[in-house]
């Protein structure tokens, strides 16, 4: 493709060749530590589910008894298949039995390896292959009833109640949504299990739990049977349970999963090395099972500013994708986030908004861009709200991104009621339809203002790639250069789920699903 | 303005374009299938809620047996705004430098404030535009004044963290942000803090102050708080309010 910004493609090699070092990098460091949800997802994806009688789920008392045993260096999918072995039951059976404090799990005879292996095996292929199968249900969807045109409308529903949510999200579609989002509840990121069941209460969002997201799934395929047009449903694979949320999202079929690196380093306080190793696995499950994942990026432009800063949002751009190629995930994939968030007073604002949503666009090409709207500038005028989300349409179908997060006029008050959501879709797509080419006649002025624009913010980004390469991205987070937020190597939640591994340890799953469908 | 009317004070209702026609302007959903008796049902409503000749001037089928309405009335109702009264901070607020000055002349010593954003929220911006150096709008944060120890304990903070904190470090005010109001988590967690200094004994010894979008003094002051800052609030005001309390309850 023609630069139509005038775009330097030698710095875009180096900024990406940058960006790979950064992630190979942290790739070793990765490769030698697991953590107890990632655990608990090889578990989850043995087949276990449930709680026990005082709702802790089952995979976290399995895994808690290994910890405790000592054994989760050597990973859990050796003690399952070892208990398998010796027992002959099901890893339900196991640990359940290991709840109730009949089965010791690292205190039984080691079996053989050969065997221990061929059990782990034969039951991680079922599961692997009930993934296959989900993903192929998409692709027969996509293929029979077909899906909206590009950019993607997105929306969220958050009431709390999944079964308002339902309501909620079937309205949008109808409304002309194609994926709905259901936000989680305010403290779900920082548990360290999932719930589960069905919930209906939640706060500024709902519960993500298997048994939700089955309900949703099946609420999107009625409804996208009715109106001809497939509706993908998107989830948080966030917080300290990433990986577990994608092995129950691919179960489910979800097919949009916010993923990013870092952004629970920096939002919530997450501790770096836990979140590193977590979005590996989650991202090599959500790769398998033809996941679009969108990454965080705008969120760096709520506590810094987006003009200033728009340069740390196309460097972290650079180190998802690498992280996310690690990890199997095609650029197909690659949801990578970006935002209109500049101040709205700003003269010209929008031609620097215009610069960069191109920007993003050409250098990332086969990316399904996940555009957010002004979120921080919104106020309580919803009108002028509804004037700034109309301006962030328009440069969305212009620059051709790919999922186009609607803005709400009502951001800054209260999480969408209904109409909200209706007169967002509306605004949408009366520009969308109005404007369908402008992109395709419109061209920039030789280093015009848009054109100058992207080229230092590009610039600035290989610049600062240069730099995270020498220092490493650990001690880049600890300096605060992602949206100004520090975050040092040992702080945070969830350190203390990191376990190095042994040379003995293994995850099948990683062996079964990294590079996608074999 | 020949030709006018002014409007009578102590019967006030809204202007649309002539003094009292009581135009108002509203939109809203009702659960029930989008048609004339919809129409209707919104019509009756708004009766109801004290409008004359409403009209629905335009309606939309929202998908789930739902319409939406966007609809005018005139209000029947009238205010005697003479007669208004809102509890709100009714102090000059002082600039960075007049604090600063406030404090070495009538308090001679550093203050110490604890600030964070409690319970499950995670909204830092708030907070930060009030405690961290940088502020916000071009006002400097709470850091950048001489004279005030500035300790921001971050989001996510649980109220016996930033107890803890303030006995720790002796401090002579709390400031807390909520900025999630969602099925009123705001109130509870504010609630509770309240509760908790005064099991402790510590509620008169210690200025407690929230602030936040969706809070106001008037709030604040219901759930047990001294002061309460909403929208637009800088760090000179909460400064200001925090010094002269210092003297006033004779906090020296
Ligand atoms: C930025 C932002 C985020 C960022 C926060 C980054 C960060 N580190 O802070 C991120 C992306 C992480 C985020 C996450 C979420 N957010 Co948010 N977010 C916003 C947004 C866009 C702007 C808020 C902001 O920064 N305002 C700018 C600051 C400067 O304004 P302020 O907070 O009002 O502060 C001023 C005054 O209020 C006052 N003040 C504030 N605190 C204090 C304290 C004291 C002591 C004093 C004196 C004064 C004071 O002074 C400040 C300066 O004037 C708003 C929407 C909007 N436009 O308002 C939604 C919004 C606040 N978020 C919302 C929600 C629901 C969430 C989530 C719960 C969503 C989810 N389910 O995941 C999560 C929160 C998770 C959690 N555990 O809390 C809702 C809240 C709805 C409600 N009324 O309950 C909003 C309104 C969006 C919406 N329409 O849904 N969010």
């Amino acid at each position: 493709m023609e630069s139509k910004l005038n775009l330097n493609p030698r710095l875009i090699d180096s900024a990406r060749t940058a960006a790979r070092n950064i992630a190979d990098d942290v790739q070793n460091f990765i490769d030698k530590n697991t953590t107890v949800t990632v655990e608990r997802t090889v578990a989850r994806l043995m087949g276990v589910d449930g709680v026990d009688e005082i709702e802790k789920p089952l995979p976290n008392v399995l895994i808690d008894a290994i910890k405790e045993g000592g054994g989760l260096s050597r990973g859990a999918a050796f003690w399952i298949g070892n208990a398998i072995v010796n027992t002959g039951k099901t890893p339900q059976e196991i640990a359940e039995k290991v709840s109730s404090g009949e089965i010791d799990i690292t205190r039984l005879p080691i079996a053989d390896e050969n065997k221990i292996m061929e059990a782990v095996y034969s039951t991680a292929k079922q599961m692997v292959e009930r993934i296959k199968n989900s993903r192929a249900k998409r692709d027969e969807y996509l293929n029979s009833i077909g899906e909206g045109r590009k950019p993607y409308l997105y929306v969220i529903v958050a009431t709390g109640n999944i079964y308002e949510d339902v309501l909620q999200a079937q309205a949008a579609a109808k409304q002309g949504a194609d994926i709905i989002a259901v936000i989680r509840t305010t403290a779900q990121s920082l548990l360290d299990y999932v719930p589960y069941g069905p919930t209906t209460e939640g706060f500024g969002g709902t519960y993500a739990t298997q048994e939700n997201f089955r309900i949703m799934r099946k609420a999107l395929d009625e409804v996208g049977e009715e109106v001809g047009r497939y509706i993908r449903l998107c989830n948080y694979c966030s917080g300290l349970c990433m990986p577990e949320i994608a092995a129950m999202g691919a179960l489910e079929r979800l097919d949009v999963m916010l993923n990013d690196a870092l952004y629970g380093i920096l939002f919530r306080d997450i501790n770096m090395q836990r979140t590193l190793v977590d979005q590996y696995f989650s991202r090599i499950i959500n790769g398998f099972a033809g996941i679009i994942i969108n990454t965080g990026e705008d969120n760096y432009l709520t506590t810094s500013d987006a003009y200033e800063e728009a340069h740390t949002v196309l460097a972290s751009q650079f180190i998802n994708e690498q992280f996310a190629l690690k990890a199997g995930l095609p650029e197909e994939q690659m949801g990578l986030g970006h935002a209109f968030e500049m101040n709205p007073m700003l003269e010209n604002g929008f031609l620097y908004e215009l610069a960069q949503a191109q920007m993003a666009r050409e250098i990332f090409p086969e990316a399904p861009l996940k555009y957010m709207p002004p979120t921080k500038f919104m106020t309580g005028n919803i009108f002028r709200g509804h004037l700034q989300d109309a301006m962030f349409n328009l440069l969305s179908i212009w620059t051709h991104q790919g999922i186009q997060l609607l803005g709400m006029p009502t951001e800054a008050i209260h999480t969408p009621h209904l109409q909200d959501r209706m007169l967002s879709i509306e605004n949408a797509q009366y520009i969308f339809n109005n404007a369908r080419e402008i992109g395709n006649e419109v061209e920039y002025k030789k280093d015009g203002i848009i054109q100058k624009r992207a080229q230092e913010v590009l610039a600035k980004a290989e610049e600062l790639l240069k730099d995270i390469e020498e220092e490493g991205i650990f001690d880049t987070i600890e300096k605060g250069k992602f949206g100004g937020v520090k975050r040092s190597f040992t702080g945070g939640k969830g350190l203390k789920g990191v376990v190095e591994k042994d040379e003995k340890y293994f995850n099948p799953f990683i062996d079964l699903m990294l590079g996608g469908a074999k | 303005m020949e030709g006018i009317q002014k409007a009578d004070l102590t019967k006030i209702k809204p202007y649309g374009d002539t003094l009292n026609d009581g135009m108002v302007q509203m939109s809203f959903t009702l659960p029930v299938p989008y048609g004339d008796e919809a129409s209707e049902a919104a019509k009756q409503l708004v009766s109801k809620m004290g409008f004359e000749s409403p009209a629905v001037v335009f309606s939309k089928d929202l998908g789930v047996g739902y319409t939406y309405f966007i609809m005018y009335g005139k209000c029947t109702h009238t205010v005697d705004y003479t007669n208004i009264e809102v509890p709100k901070i009714t102090m000059e607020y002082m600039e960075r430098e007049e604090v600063e000055d406030y404090i070495k002349k009538n308090i001679k010593r550093d203050i110490v404030i604890v600030g964070a954003c409690t319970g499950t929220d995670a909204h830092t911006v708030g907070i930060d535009a009030i405690m961290n150096m940088k502020g916000f709008d071009g006002n400097y944060g709470l850091e950048r004044y001489k004279g005030i120890e500035a300790i921001n304990m971050g989001s996510q903070v649980p109220n016996e963290e930033i107890i803890a904190k303030a006995i720790e470090v002796k401090a002579d005010a709390i400031l807390v942000s909520q900025v999630v109001t969602q099925k009123n988590v705001h109130i509870a967690n504010l609630t509770q803090l309240v509760e908790m200094m005064e099991a402790e004994g510590l509620r008169d010894k210690i200025i407690l102050i929230c602030g936040g979008p969706r809070l106001n003094h008037e709030l604040a002051q219901e759930l047990g708080y001294d002061a309460g800052f909403g929208t637009g609030s800088y760090a000179n005001h909460v400064a200001t309010f925090v010094v002269n309390q210092i003297v006033e309850r004779n906090m020296i």
